[in-house]
Formats: structure tokens, C-alpha cells, sequence
């Protein structure tokens, strides 16, 4: 449905120079979110957000959507991410999620646990963030004359 | 307490919902349910849930606003024609009398930030006074959805994942 850039050159502009902003603000909101007020969830639909911005004003043939289009492949990535911080644990010896089994010599129990958390951030993060890229990419693909059928 | 800011905030929340159901056009509802998205953020983040009005603002106000426009662009003028049946005398009847209820119940819920409401009685104490110690976290909502609680965010998580695997079964070409 996207196929041609938006019109004007005002939005396509400002659409590029907010792109950037909008991602550094959701790494900022998804890595302290261990000190303040954000996390993963945060982190992760602002992420997408950015990315879909992109889709929805530059459309179909140009970069953001193609980076779009290999993003949507890594759908699972983030929950094996999450799942494999919980793994860890169990390969340390303990029970699963309990991050205090993470394996790393040298340090404390709380550090491990800190490490944990940032992995399971991360990894909750990239999986909204792809989910939102993904429902919005095939949204924008159904057609006109109701159906999503050729 | 005053309510110098909740009032307000209120009345627009009801106010947009209200444009909401009754506007002609479903885009316009769309875009009406976007700012009633938005207000809502407020509350939540005047209310100090931060978290929330973030996600909220993105979710609510963003998103989901970009799915619905998307979806109307994607289906016929026929398929969104709005018909408004009349509601039945019951629901006439029966939702004014349950909202009066729900009114009458919400008089005993503890006051706002009540430190001896339950709520803030049961478990939260041993988060605050624990969580820094065994996380080195000091966000304590953080500390409590990834370690304490954290097979309950990972099905979450895995909600999500299931939800946009079904959108792309159902929408692939």
C-alpha cells in the first residue's frame, strides 16, 4: 500500500532527522531502566516505533522498510535471548531465572543478578520491537479492495 | 486533597471517549481514541506510574492508532459503514444502575498512596527494603518484573511473540 515516499519534503525531513532521536532516547530508556522510570517494554515499542516512522514515510522501495523486511526474519530472537539468560542459570547450577547462578568467575551475587536483568531487558525489547515492526510491515501490504488476497 | 489536575483530565478522558462512540466517521473515532490515549498517559504518569504513561503513550496513542489507519485504508468503504442499532432497554436500564454501584463500592477503596491500603502492606515492603541488596537495582518495579517475577514476564514476553507470529499467519501474501 506504501509503495512511494510521502509527498511532502517537510515530513520527509523531519521524518529522518526523528528517527535517529527516537532510538538513541529508546536505548536510553531501555538501558536505565534499571534506575529509573522505563525497561525492556519501553525500550522495545520505541524502538519499533522508530523503525515503523521510517516505513511509513519513506514506503516501500527505500532503506528503512528493506531493513524492516530482514528485521521481521528475527521474530523469536528476543524471547531466545530471554530464555537463554534463564538457561545460563540452569547451566550454572541453579534454577531457571535464578540469576544467581549465572556462570561468570570474579563476581558478586547481586552483579550476576544485575547482568541477568540487563539480558532479559534486552531480550524482552527486541522481541516488541519486531512484533510492532512485523504486525505493521504485513498491515501495510493488505490491499485496497478489501482483502489481503491476490 | 484537591483535584486541580485529576478533574480536568478526567472530564477530557470522558469527553473523548464519549466523541468516540458517537463521531460519524471510523477514522475519526480512530484519531479521537488516540488522544483519549494520550490523556490518559497523563493520568498515569501524574498519577507516577511512568512506565506506564510511557508505554501507554507509545502503545495507546502511537501504535495502535497506526494499526487501525491501516487497517481502514486496507478494507472497503463498504465493510466500515457504521450501523448503530438502538440499545436495548435493559442495558438502558441496567449499565446507569451498575455504574451507580460501582460508584457506591469505590467509596471504600483506600485513598491514594495510603500506606496502610493492603496493597502496600502484603509484599511490597520486602521488595523496597530488599530489592538493592540482592539486585544491585535501584528501580524496584524493574527489579520485580525481571528477577523476582521473571517467569511471569517471559510468558508475557512469549505472548507477544505468539501475537505477531498469528498476525503474520493470518496477513502473509
Amino acid at each position: 500500500m506504501i509503495e512511494s515516499p510521502h509527498d511532502s519534503v517537510i515530513v520527509r525531513q523531519l521524518g529522518g532527522l526523528l528517527m535517529p532521536i527516537v532510538q538513541i532516547f529508546a536505548l536510553y530508556i531501555l538501558f536505565f531502566g534499571q534506575y529509573g522510570p522505563g525497561g525492556g517494554f519501553a525500550g522495545g515499542v520505541l524502538l519499533g516505533a522508530s523503525r515503523i516512522v521510517g516505513m511509513l514515510i519513506f514506503g516501500e522501495e527505500d532503506r528503512p522498510t528493506a531493513v524492516a523486511r530482514k528485521i521481521i526474519k528475527g521474530d523469536g530472537l528476543g524471547l531466545i535471548i530471554f530464555a537463554g539468560a534463564g538457561g545460563l542459570c540452569l547451566i550454572g547450577g541453579g534454577e531457571f531465572l535464578n540469576y544467581a547462578n549465572i556462570e561468570i568467575p570474579g563476581l558478586s551475587a547481586p552483579a550476576r543478578r544485575y547482568l541477568g536483568i540487563i539480558l532479559a531487558q534486552i531480550g524482552v525489547a527486541v522481541d516488541i520491537a519486531v512484533t510492532a515492526i512485523s504486525i505493521v510491515f504485513h498491515l501495510s501490504f493488505i490491499s485496497g479492495d478489501g482483502g489481503s488476497r491476490d | 486533597m484537591t483535584y486541580a489536575v485529576e478533574l480536568p483530565l478526567l472530564v477530557l478522558l470522558l469527553l473523548t471517549a464519549a466523541t468516540a462512540v458517537f463521531v460519524k466517521e471510523l477514522i475519526s473515532a480512530v484519531l479521537i481514541l488516540g488522544s483519549y490515549s494520550f490523556f490518559l498517559a497523563l493520568v498515569w504518569a501524574w498519577m507516577g506510574a511512568v512506565d506506564v504513561a510511557i508505554v501507554e503513550a507509545v502503545v495507546g496513542a502511537g501504535l495502535s492508532t497506526v494499526f487501525f489507519l491501516l487497517t481502514l485504508f486496507g478494507t472497503a468503504p463498504r465493510d466500515t459503514r457504521i450501523r448503530r442499532p438502538r440499545p436495548p432497554i435493559a442495558a438502558l436500564i441496567g449499565l446507569p444502575f451498575l455504574g451507580l454501584l460501582l460508584l457506591y463500592a469505590a467509596d471504600d477503596l483506600p485513598e491514594f498512596g495510603d500506606p496502610h491500603a493492603p496493597a502496600s502492606t502484603h509484599v511490597s515492603p520486602f521488595y523496597l527494603e530488599n530489592s538493592i541488596r540482592d539486585t544491585y537495582t535501584p528501580n524496584v518495579v524493574t527489579a520485580v518484573l525481571m528477577d523476582y517475577r521473571g517467569m511471569d514476564t517471559l510468558i508475557e514476553t512469549a505472548v507477544i511473540f505468539t501475537a505477531g507470529i498469528a498476525c503474520w499467519l493470518l496477513l502473509r501474501r
